[in-house]
């Protein structure tokens, strides 16, 4: 009879974990693209391994979430929504995986000059993200307060995609020591750390819609 | 006789727990966060308590307003009142239980020429309208206190999802009992006049004559909930309701607030004993006083997208039940009176008495069972259940024994009817498996009588052939021997040229050829017409020469055997594979012998 309490606990606790992985990731991300950036490729890869070993967790974690939702039939009305919640935030973490690696894999070359810009960029990508982490849990407990996270989100989100127009048009209108190839190969690396943030925005306006649901 | 004239009553009971109950738990059953089965437990058990505990007052307030007197006249004005209730459900009128059955009392009234008490008219009418707005109040009251918790508590969705659940299962609880007991009076208030004077003791507890009454309008109700309310909660009751389970939660409460106010004879006691007004005791409709719940939300959210229609519906409920049921109870009434003469009042049976004073022993002795009947027995009866309930449990037992006998037996009669299709079965089987033997065999049979036919047909034209060869050889040696005769110098070319003639009329096979295509096209029959089916364009010439190609014989066998020479037989199997359609990859004789 009193099961239901417990799993409920239970579960509002994996949820809590769930977004530490994400949050984790995150930071590791920041960190993985600055060691790169900074030539430290041993540093860089462990970061690499650490993300992996985050976003399978996370992808665990999300599973059982799932699992529990439907075979205790919690929050029956609002379940497909916060289940769809929970997938849209995994893909933050399976993103900065994929970006990690795709450094890892291409090794792109990128000139001294806007190496600072790809650092101020991941750093904007990353804010928006821990940004979200705090709305995200603060949901669960009082929904109401969720405007006020998101908002800080909309606005990194809005920074990074500056940012990242910056990045392009320096590569485009003022490199012009660099080959075609290497200006879309590293247009390309812009763009896949702004995704990030894109994606954080996906979760933020979730967020907001769900508030307005489940409103009394 | 009573329980015959009850079944109106009872029948009532049950629309009201099929309807009814969507309004307790049609929310919860219908968002999945209660199985039905669980909801249809309590509320049936919560119902029935709410019934017989405090069920009382609402009935009490009918009686005033027309204290139905004949057991005839209560069932009339029940089924009137059902039947009103049933057309107008079924016509998607906005109609209420407690409204049809008011209409039937004061309907009842007109019939019989009681006068309505102004004053319980007047008190009931002021709680339909006060009830849905009191709904209004406490749920926006509710609302707000439950909003600010939430807030200040600060609980995890998921626990707070959970607590909503069990909140949901109390106050659906308490949603029965209030429902059973505001609304029984509607059930069988009517009745309550004419109950059985009677006390059943059940050692624990005692239940009095009105008790029984209500205890059955509520296992009636329950009923309702348990076999018909699953299909209304899953379409109308979720429809009505489409809230959020935390809304849900308080309308449905301040639903069973209401209810209870009003059929509280405690709380309306208290209220005096402070000074207050006493509360009416007065059946409410359910499904209004739900409607003005949701309407109070709504108003305190901003009264967007507010279907203000809804209230002129409910106004013309008002109007439109009591009227349609007082209408149909008067002419229920009429009709039951004088055509089936069912005492209808226990006025007109005392007329009858006046008026029959100097009618035969007999005539008033009919009238005295009829008021036998139509009265209850002024005296009480003390019933002890003990002895009862021992000869019930021993009949119980008796008719379980009964049962659990009738079950072997259909059991072991199931068994045998299965043993004995078990064995048709195999029967059958092992038939089909000897007929198809059987066809098998006589296949096989008109196939080897087909070859010894044909080898028949074989041995015969050998013979012929060796009769004819015989008869040429006989011939040529004629023909030797003559020219053997002739001296050397006479023989002439003619004689050579005699011999020469003899052998090429035997070396013209025609006749053999003859006989070889007739073989050929006996043994190849079904070939012969599958290439009729595929190529129908062939001639018979073409259709002998692919029946030869399927014998695999070359091209100089074909020549000797038809007779023409080898570029013949090119030129013909060109034009075959010309006539054919066939690709240059394609072989000829593969063609054929697929067919």
């Amino acid at each position: 009879m009193f099961n239901i309490f417990k799993t409920s606990k239970n579960v509002g606790i994996s949820i809590d974990e769930f977004f530490d992985k994400i949050e984790f990731g995150n930071l590791n991300f920041k960190k993985g693209i600055n060691n790169y950036l900074k030539g430290n490729i041993s540093d860089f890869e462990e970061n690499l391994k650490t993300n992996n070993a985050l976003e399978q967790e996370a992808d665990t974690l999300k599973r059982k979430i799932e699992n529990d939702f439907y075979v205790y039939s919690l929050m029956p009305n609002y379940s497909s929504d916060i289940i769809n919640l929970l997938e849209k935030s995994d893909d933050i973490i399976d993103m900065s995986k994929e970006v990690l690696s795709q450094f890892d894999v291409e090794s792109p070359n990128i000139p001294e000059d806007i190496r600072k810009m790809y650092s101020k960029l991941t750093a904007a990508s990353a804010k928006t993200v821990e940004n979200l982490i705090p709305a995200a849990r603060i949901f669960f407990i009082s929904p109401e307060l969720v405007k006020e996270k998101t908002q800080k989100v909309l606005f990194y989100h809005r920074e990074t995609h500056t940012i990242a127009t910056d990045i392009k048009r320096k590569l485009f209108k003022e490199s012009s020591d660099l080959k075609l190839s290497e200006k879309i190969h590293l247009r390309y690396f812009a763009l896949h750390i702004e995704q990030i943030s894109s994606a954080a925005k996906v979760v933020a306006l979730l967020l907001a819609s769900l508030v307005l649901k489940i409103k009394m | 006789m009573f329980f015959f004239f009850l079944t109106s009553g009872l029948f009532l009971g049950w629309t009201l727990g099929a309807n009814d109950a969507a309004n307790v738990f049609g929310s919860a059953v219908g968002s999945k966060m209660i199985r039905f089965k669980q909801a249809a437990i309590i509320a049936s058990i919560f119902v029935i308590l709410g019934a017989v505990l405090q069920g009382a007052g609402g009935s009490h307030t009918l009686g005033k307003l027309g204290s139905i007197d004949a057991l005839g006249g209560a069932f009339t004005v029940a089924l009137a009142a059902a039947l009103v209730v049933f057309w107008m459900t079924k016509s998607k009128l906005p109609v209420s239980t407690t409204q049809a059955v008011v209409g039937a009392i004061i309907g009842w009234n007109f019939f019989t020429g009681s006068t309505t008490d102004i004053n319980s008219l007047v008190k009931i009418v002021t709680t339909w309208i006060a009830g849905p707005i009191l709904g209004g109040i406490f749920a926006v009251l509710l609302y707000l206190f439950l909003g600010f918790s939430l807030r200040k508590g600060k609980i995890h969705l998921l626990l707070q999802d959970a607590y909503t659940k069990y909140a949901l299962i109390i106050v659906g609880a308490f949603g029965s009992y209030s429902l059973g007991a505001n609304n029984i009076a509607n059930v069988v208030g009517v009745f309550v006049p004419s109950a059985p004077n009677i006390t059943l003791d059940f050692g624990l507890f005692t239940l009095d004559g009105t008790q029984i009454l209500f205890l059955l309008g509520g296992i009636a109700i329950a009923v309702g909930i348990i076999t018909y309310s699953k299909r209304v909660m899953m379409t109308v009751g979720n429809s009505i309701m489409k809230l959020s389970s935390e809304t849900a939660l308080v309308v449905v409460f301040s639903h069973s607030l209401v209810l209870f106010i009003f059929s509280s004879q405690s709380l309306s006691n208290l209220f005096v004993q402070i000074g207050l007004p006493p509360i009416p005791m007065v059946p409410v409709s359910s499904s209004q006083v739900i409607v003005g719940s949701i309407m109070g939300i709504a108003l305190l959210k901003g009264g967007r997208n507010l279907d203000f229609s809804i209230l002129g519906k409910i106004a013309a409920g008002w109007v439109a039940t009591p009227v349609i049921a007082g209408l149909m109870s008067f002419i229920t009434l009429f009709f039951m009176s004088n055509v089936f003469n069912l005492t209808v009042t226990q006025k007109q049976t005392d007329n009858v008495i006046k008026e029959q004073i100097n009618t035969p022993p007999s005539a008033i002795e009919k009238t005295k069972v009829i008021s036998t009947i139509s009265t209850p027995k002024n005296q009480e009866n003390t019933i002890e259940l003990y002895q009862y309930a021992l000869i019930t449990a021993a009949i119980i037992l008796l008719f379980i024994v009964l049962y659990l006998l009738w079950t072997i037996r259909k059991l072991r009669v199931h068994i045998k009817q299965n043993d004995y299709n078990e064995q048709i079965l195999k029967y059958n089987e092992q038939q089909a498996t000897l007929e198809f033997d059987l066809k098998i065999t006589n296949n096989q049979n008109t196939r080897l009588e087909a070859a010894v036919k044909t080898k028949k047909k074989a041995q015969k034209r050998i013979a012929l052939d060796i009769i004819q060869k015989t008869e040429v050889l006989n011939r040529l040696k004629v023909e030797i021997d003559q020219i053997k005769l002739k001296p050397e110098n006479e023989i002439k070319y003619s004689d050579l040229n005699t011999i020469k003639m003899l052998i090429t009329e035997q070396l013209n096979l025609d006749k053999e050829r003859t006989s070889l295509y007739n073989y050929v096209k006996e043994l190849n029959s079904s070939f012969y017409q599958n290439l009729e089916k595929k190529y129908s364009n062939l001639t018979e010439k073409e259709k002998r020469l692919c029946a030869l190609l399927r014998l695999n014989l070359s091209s100089k066998e074909l020549a000797s055997i038809l007779g023409i020479s080898f570029k013949s037989v090119e030129v013909n199997r060109y034009r075959l594979r010309k006539k054919m359609n066939l690709k240059k990859q394609e072989k000829l004789v593969t063609i054929i012998n697929k067919l």
